[in-house]
């Protein structure tokens, strides 16, 4: 077991302690709720957290890999949100089979939200630092304005879309309406649980850790690391940018998705789709530790689960919340906490154990 | 008529969008982080002069000092505590720090100050003028707003070229690590950004509040927001550039709400925005950063 | 062998996992507090946190109000009550965590939550479980869609459609312009049943101006765009921290026209240092005077005031201090004991909440559809000197 061990690259040990984490927690919160032993907050809270995951390890793609900074990852979530919220109630009577309309949903979430990750990329990622984070921020303040505006309504006839009142749609008397302007979407049918939420989590992981470790991934952060000698040795920097925006605005619209199909009632506000939500989504990637998945998951379910847990603290909830949040980060950038946290870290541990290994070998010789 | 009604509207929006840029453009330029927290400093500086002013009952120009001194009080306090320990650590870290000083502040204010909506009372007391006929009506706070922007702006503008200190933050802008190793006192020339930012932005809580007169533990976020665009547009790090995009943001907002939606004027605007950093990818007035193997 | 501290890891990752489990199951379900009374829990959640946190806070202390009242009193069939609102920022995700709280305090009735969007999503998680909703300001008609769901206000059809009868009927005006918040649904639900009952009426609408949350400061385009209009008379379906600005900047820019909201606009009058002259001649549809002579009213306002200052005393407060009067109505008619379900309650109530008529400050003869939409008429209201003069 040990023997094996020591031949597994580094990396894959790493990945290995994220997957082992995943799982643990999953067999403890389904433990938990066939003994019927969870309370109905941490119950509620388990889609909320895997889709706050999602979203984390998916920005961490393009802030921890790519290098870039995104303000605009909400805007992804939120396209995914409505197309797949659209299609689930325009659809709610044709497609019957619960699984077979939410799988479609998924996909049609995602794929809308990575093809506006294609048409946002081309401009954006022509930019740099504060600059591509103001665009990227420019851009999601305008998916959320526009989709307040929106009112799309079907009949016989066909699809009806105005960015002006429902009236102006002229629906026929046997029209619904389906998206209502700032009302949004309502009667969203409740397929997110927490079985599918961590299956998307875990197929997020999958697919993110092994981007990392890819061509395409070493390539990409030899772009991040230094773009003109990446360019130099002739790494298509454009197309492979691309590639992991597009990624990174797929899961974005799987969470989405996921959140959507969550709640009954879906509107866009700058809380959930805004800047205010793609901020929260930076503060878990970096508290975490930018470019780690395993940090980016494990801020993502404290800092979700945080405010709810302080609850009992009444009207100093949020105030404590900052709080914590400040010191997290000051705690974080302490050299002697750092020192401190080498010596208990895993991944560490780990890689000293050869080294650990052969100076025990060499003290007993 | 009504576009000369647009216009100036616009300039006044976006003088104080100018002030609240000027801050964030000066802390950006000199410790290389965007301060998310400048925006609440404001709401900070507008609760000051109503606790003093309309609570008190201290005259107005009281007010407006005591709340320059708290504000930059503040702004150093901030600086000292949240953003010092973390001068090495990357610029996210300092731009997360910042976010949870924003919520801190915003949180602080809802608890000291309740969560009623308070209306706030001008601290200008010049009259409004109007021009043919009552067609075109400008506001004391318009008039009072663009004169301190300008003012303020060449003020600033001396201060940077002209004195000793000022171009110790030009120096440390430049290259912080030669400006220390030709004796700046790196420190105190950020602390000195963080006092006159935190005190501009004071004067922008006063401007910001007489003229649009209610006050909340949220009244800072959006123009802080709007600020940070503003500054961006301008070429972020540069002062002309501040006070140029903020006045030019304030004038498309308002005559995109004029002339083609009231809806879709933030969306506009930052159409415009994106449109301006794709042909001058650095903003109207930013340098060119020079990249290097 | 220090595979060990691996192991180690993880087993505090579990703990870490179940102590979060913990702390939320220690649910109350006897429906008894420490010292052996009985008491009946009623939760709600609402925004005391963020940008409507004065509506929140409102509802919070108009509830509690109420429920002391009536604890005072002996509380209801001898049962005290027990009330707790939970922040939801107005979020409808926050609604549906406070929602799960609320159910872990031992929740048996809940006031639903302060804001449409929110109550929307509170709502579908409570019909799920059949928990009885009283909300007593959400107005989307969406917001009480189960058959567990009721409210205290008017719905926003119902107020956009009356104001544009009043304002035909009365001949107030003939040109009418509107300024609402089209990222909010309550201002735009209210718009859009205003715009298409002015047509029916042959009020002209002669512009439809907006703004957004994210822009909701500066008015000047807006109001140049209503003076170039000729309107007479400017509709306000928003909230009155807005109508504020929009009053103030109106005078600035020498407009001069009559202006009509709804009951987002009360509240405005108690503002802080507000300047009540910029609010002469402004009517509304509300269902809480805070300057009524009825007794209910009176008592409202002195002790509301005493308690927690005029800064959050609104229609929202009012309309919360109804909701636990209505549900002590509907309890003491159902014959609803603290030791029966949630889902048992609701059922009862459901029936109940048919049958009963409340006096209250929000309205005189109330009395529910099973659709759970209330039987009040707006009324409308002029403020005059600074105080609110029937029409």
């Amino acid at each position: 077991m040990a023997e094996k061990a020591k031949k597994l690259k580094l990396s894959t040990k790493s990945n290995l302690i994220t997957y082992a984490m995943l799982l643990v927690f999953f067999i403890v919160m389904q433990t938990l709720i066939s003994t019927d032993s969870i309370s109905s907050l941490l119950n509620g809270l388990l889609v909320p957290i895997c889709t706050y995951s999602i979203l984390a390890v998916s920005l961490n793609l393009v802030v921890g890999i790519l290098g870039d900074l995104s303000l605009g990852h909400a805007g992804f979530m939120c396209v995914g949100a409505y197309a797949s919220a659209f299609f689930s109630v325009t659809f709610a009577d044709a497609i019957p089979q619960d699984w077979l309309r939410f799988l479609l949903a998924l996909l049609l979430g995602g794929i809308v939200a990575a093809f506006f990750g294609l048409i946002i990329g081309i401009p954006v990622l022509r930019l740099k630092g504060d600059y591509l984070a103001i665009v990227t921020l420019a851009f999601g303040e305008i998916i959320k304005n526009i989709v307040n505006l929106l009112y799309v309504g079907i009949d016989s006839k066909g699809l009806h879309v105005s960015l002006e009142s429902s009236q102006a749609l002229g629906l026929e008397a046997d029209g619904k309406m389906i998206i209502k302007g700032a009302l949004g979407i309502t009667g969203t049918p409740k397929d997110s649980t927490f079985l599918i939420g961590f299956i998307l989590l875990l197929i997020t992981v999958v697919v993110s850790l092994n981007l990392i470790n890819s061509r395409t991934g070493r390539a990409v952060m030899a772009i991040r690391d230094n773009r003109i000698a990446a360019e130099s040795i002739g790494i298509n920097v454009t197309k492979y940018k691309l590639i992991v925006f597009m990624i990174s605005a797929f899961f974005a619209g799987i969470a989405g998705v996921l959140y959507a199909h969550n709640l009954s009632s879906l509107t866009a506000t700058s809380k959930n789709f805004g800047y205010n939500m793609s901020i929260t989504i930076l503060v878990f990637v970096v508290l975490g530790g930018i470019g780690s998945t395993r940090g980016s998951i494990i801020a993502a379910v404290i800092l979700t689960a945080l405010p709810e847990y302080l609850r009992s603290l009444n009207d100093y909830r949020m105030l404590i919340y900052s709080i914590v949040l400040i010191l997290l980060m000051l705690a974080n950038n302490n050299e002697r906490l750092n020192v401190f946290k080498e010596k208990i870290s895993i991944t560490n541990f780990l890689r000293n154990r050869k080294k650990g290994n052969t100076l025990d070998k060499e003290a007993k010789s | 008529m009504d576009f000369l009604s647009y216009l100036v509207s616009g300039i006044s929006l976006g003088s104080i969008y100018a002030l609240i840029a000027l801050g964030y453009t000066m802390v950006y330029g000199i410790a290389k982080m965007l301060n998310f927290a400048h925006g609440d400093i404001i709401m900070v500086g507008g609760y000051v002069i109503f606790t003093m002013c309309t609570t008190w009952g201290l005259p107005t120009p009281a007010g407006i000092i005591g709340a320059i001194i708290i504000c930059t009080v503040l702004g150093v306090v901030i600086e000292r505590v949240a953003y010092k320990p973390l001068r090495k650590a990357t610029s996210l870290a300092v731009l997360i720090t910042a976010i949870g000083v924003s919520y801190f502040l915003q949180n602080a204010a809802l608890l000291i100050f309740g969560s009623g909506t308070k209306s706030f009372t001008s601290v200008v007391t010049i009259p409004a003028i109007h021009l043919f006929d009552g067609a075109l009506v400008i506001s004391g706070e318009t008039i009072v707003t663009i004169i301190v922007s300008v003012i303020i702006m060449i003020v600033l503008s001396l201060f940077i070229n002209k004195t000793k200190p000022g171009r110790a933050m030009l120096a440390v802008s430049e290259d912080r690590g030669a400006a220390q190793l030709m004796g700046v006192n790196v420190n105190g020339t950020i602390t000195l950004t963080f006092a006159i930012g935190s005190a501009l932005a004071a004067i922008a809580g006063a401007l910001l509040c007489s003229a649009y007169p209610a006050l909340s533990s949220t009244t800072g976020a959006m123009p802080g927001i709007k600020a940070f665009v503003a500054a961006v547009f301008g070429g972020i790090g540069s002062i002309p550039g501040a006070m140029i995009g903020g006045i030019l943001l304030g004038v498309i907002e308002n005559l995109s709400k004029g002339y083609i939606s009231t809806q879709l004027s933030d969306t506009i605007v930052f159409c415009v925005l994106i449109i301006v950093l794709l042909v001058k990818p650095t903003g109207l007035f930013g340098k060119k950063i020079d990249e290097k193997v | 062998m220090k595979m060990k501290k691996v192991i180690a890891a993880l087993l505090a990752l579990t703990m870490v996992a179940l102590c979060f489990a913990a702390c939320g199951s220690n649910s109350d379900t006897t429906g008894s507090t420490s010292n052996g009374e009985v008491t009946l829990k009623i939760g709600g959640s609402g925004p005391l946190t963020g940008d409507y946190a004065q509506y929140g806070n409102g509802v919070k202390n108009g509830a509690q109000l109420a429920v002391d009242e009536i604890n005072a009193a002996g509380g209801v069939n001898g049962i005290k009550l027990e009330f707790k609102l939970e922040d939801d920022e107005g979020s409808q995700e926050k609604a549906v965590n406070a929602y799960n709280v609320l159910k872990d305090w031992g929740m048996k009735l809940s006031i639903g939550t302060v804001t449409s969007d929110a109550c929307i999503a509170f709502q579908g998680e409570a019909s799920r479980d059949n928990m009885f909703v009283l909300t007593p300001s959400a107005t989307a008609v969406e917001a009480i869609s189960g058959d567990n769901a009721f409210r205290v206000c008017f719905s926003d059809p119902n107020q956009g459609v009356a104001s544009a009868d009043y304002i035909a009927d009365n001949n107030v005006a003939k040109k009418v312009a509107v300024i609402y918040d089209s990222s909010n649904s309550y201002s735009s639900g209210i718009y859009e049943k205003f715009n298409a009952e002015a047509k029916v009426k042959g009020l002209e609408v002669v512009t439809a101006q907006s703004f957004t949350s994210d822009n909701n400061e500066d008015f000047s385009a807006q109001l140049q765009a209503v003076k170039s209009s000729g309107a007479e008379l400017v509709f306000l379906p928003i909230y009155y921290s807005e109508a504020a600005l929009i009053l103030k900047q109106a005078q600035n820019a020498a407009l001069d026209v009559k202006y009509f909201g709804c009951d987002g606009l009360d509240g405005i009058l108690t503002m802080a240092n507000f300047d009540k002259s910029l609010a002469e001649g402004v009517m509304l549809l509300t269902p809480f005077a805070a300057n009524a002579t009825d007794e209910y009213t009176v008592n409202f306002v002195k002790k509301y005031s005493e308690k927690y200052g005029t800064d959050t005393m609104n229609q929202f407060a009012a309309d919360a201090y109804d909701a636990i009067y209505i549900i002590k109505a509907a309890i003491e008619k159902a014959g609803i004991t603290a030791d029966m379900s949630a889902s048992d309650i609701c059922d009862a109530m459901k029936t109940a909440m048919t049958q009963i008529t409340v006096d209250g400050v929000t309205g005189t003869g109330i009395h529910w559809t099973a659709d759970g939409e209330p039987s009040k008429a707006p009324k409308a209201v002029v403020i005059k000197a600074g105080a609110y003069q029937a029409l």
